[in-house]
């Protein structure tokens, strides 16, 4: 039964660079490219065809990401959400992921429905939206420095940090 | 006071000094 972990390790690599890709598309990239679009009328472009496609991508990866992530833990699933047996570094990795995929599905996800007008929403509802999936977006853009720093180091070179 | 979340480099020092904070927290745990 090796392989599961090792197929579970290529998939969880591989979703996770893109839904923190995508991420760092919307942070680096888009927020500002809307703003610049906004200014001279072309923001439709990247409100109507680029970002429903980047958020399809984004949501789901973020959930692959997860569940293959759960996969590779197996048996180790609850001594590295417990921080226990040697599992601290890692653990502390997951939980990071764990919060960025609740603020996907729970703040930025539903937010962003009503600012591209795929949920019915008032302009007040609408500022009230960008504002958190914004804020939740940037979070996440936070969150993921130590999120990567423990998933790449806190168990394969938990050793050279001294975790 | 400014939201450090709404500069991308206040995002990305914020981001450096939580993994700095959680090393040492996780450090902490195992000692």
């Amino acid at each position: 039964m090796d392989y599961v972990p090792a197929l579970a390790r290529w998939i969880h690599f591989m979703a996770g660079v893109m839904w923190i890709g995508l991420l760092y598309y919307f942070n680096f990239v888009q927020v500002a490219a809307v703003k610049a679009a906004t200014a001279d009328g072309t923001a439709a472009g990247i409100t109507k065809h680029v970002a429903p496609r980047a958020l399809l991508f984004f949501r789901w990866a973020a959930v692959v990401t997860w569940l293959a992530g759960a996969a590779l833990l197996s048996d180790k699933f609850v001594d590295a959400f417990t921080l226990r047996h040697g599992m601290a570094g890692i653990g502390v990795g997951a939980w990071l992921g764990t919060i960025m995929l609740f603020n996907v599905w729970v703040l930025i996800w539903p937010n962003q429905q009503k600012i591209l007008g795929l949920k019915p929403a008032t302009d007040e509802e609408k500022n009230k939206a960008r504002r958190v999936a914004f804020l939740a977006s940037r979070l996440n853009t936070m969150a993921s420095i130590p999120m990567l720093f423990f998933m790449a180091g806190g168990w394969s070179h938990r050793a050279i940090f001294g975790l | 006071m400014k939201n450090p979340l709404d500069s991308l480099w206040g995002t990305i020092i914020s981001g450096l000094v939580l993994t700095v904070i959680l090393y040492f927290v996780v450090k902490s745990l195992l000692g």
